[in-house]
């Protein structure tokens, strides 16, 4: 297997790669990674989105903020490297509810939130959730491998997986 | 007009720092009283961040970090986060605990007993830094318990991120160090007002009108 590079997605950001390329976010909390593979092509993308949907927003200029505009931009960004929409299926991590207030606003459980819009705005554009590793109270770092589309789980305390 | 961060001019950030400066110097005096001995505070770095660069205000987005989250409510809503590096979160609770030990020697883990010491510093520096506020505004804030989690600054820092997501593309970041003797302690503020807050703040201190 060729060796490839390590390509860091931050918070509100999207990337797509093709093989071999590894992509990854770092800690994410409330937030939702996206990751999306083609298994013929061996292309992948991977977003990291804060908010549910642009919609609400006043200021939405930042597409890869949202998970319904991340979703749509990230499709467009693979396609460009030869992904095929119908090939394509995703996997989400993320959307933790990091701190416990008894009165549960909707500010703070924007984690389930987000990952209910992430999995609304994939199944419009029918694309298939192969696997999820979301919810709780802790953080994770995500690896998306553009070779057999694997995604590693890493956590501190509640153990690392392979999704 | 509602503002977001990304609004902000130099001067806003001017009069932010002052109100950090003055919430931290509180804070401060409020743990050299914790901690009966001469607290030590540099002037609050207050930096206005792009999300992208927000994770990495700690040493890394998989550092771990202690979190302390309270609610504000009264004339101001919003959420308050003190944040420090997990050997920072050592340094203090053993500092509290009149243990002397080197950052080596630390522990990795937190027992209950040091948990619920952070959780009641978190809450005494959130607290004199909102009624710093409070002197400086005139409004009635009001911080609720806190509660805390111990986790990897990306997600941590995540939920502040996500609130100031709402407003804007960036983050108001304030940064305090408080030292005791040789013993240095970093800590981040993140204040995080609802959006009609800010106006409300800004107005109170008589900056826009």
């Amino acid at each position: 297997m060729e060796k490839g590079t390590l390509i860091k997605v931050g918070m509100a950001d999207l990337k797509a790669a093709s093989y071999p390329n590894i992509l990854t976010t770092l800690g994410l909390g409330s937030c939702v990674g996206i990751a999306l593979y083609d298994s013929c092509t061996k292309t992948i993308g991977l977003a990291h989105v804060m908010l549910p949907s642009s919609q609400q927003a006043r200021n939405n200029s930042n597409l890869a903020k949202f998970a319904d505009t991340a979703i749509a931009k990230l499709l467009k960004e693979m396609e460009n490297l030869g992904a095929r929409r119908g090939n394509i299926v995703a996997k989400l991590a993320g959307g933790a509810q990091m701190f416990n207030f008894s009165e549960t606003s909707d500010m703070l459980r924007i984690g389930t939130r987000n990952v209910i819009a992430a999995k609304e705005c994939l199944k419009e554009l029918n694309i298939p959730i192969v696997a999820e590793d979301t919810g709780g109270n802790f953080g994770r770092t995500i690896e998306l491998y553009s070779d057999g589309g694997i995604l590693l789980v890493k956590t501190i305390g509640h153990g690392s997986k392979e999704i | 007009m509602a503002m977001s961060i990304d609004d902000l001019n130099n001067f806003h950030i001017d009069v932010f720092r002052e109100i950090a400066n003055i919430g931290s110097g509180n804070a401060a005096t409020a743990l050299a009283k914790m901690l009966n001995k001469k607290v030590d505070m540099d002037v609050p770095k207050v930096k206005v961040l792009e999300f992208k660069d927000v994770t990495e205000i700690l040493g890394g987005a998989e550092v771990i970090v202690a979190g302390i989250l309270l609610k504000v409510t009264g004339d101001l809503t919003g959420n308050m986060m003190f944040i420090m590096e997990k050997n920072s979160a050592h340094m203090l609770v053993n500092m509290l605990m009149g243990r002397s030990c080197t950052v080596d020697e630390l522990a990795d883990e937190f027992s209950e007993i040091e948990i619920s010491a952070l959780k009641e510093i978190g809450n005494i520096l959130a607290s004199s830094y909102l009624s710093a506020l409070t002197s400086l505004t005139g409004l009635r804030i009001l911080p609720s318990v806190p509660d805390m989690a111990i986790d990897m600054a990306g997600a941590i820092i995540s939920v502040p991120a996500i609130q100031f997501g709402k407003l804007g593309d960036t983050v108001l970041y304030i940064e305090t160090e408080f030292n005791e003797d040789d013993k240095k302690v970093v800590g981040s503020f993140f204040l995080i007002p609802d959006v009609e807050s800010y106006d409300i703040l800004l107005k109170s201190l008589g900056v826009i009108s």
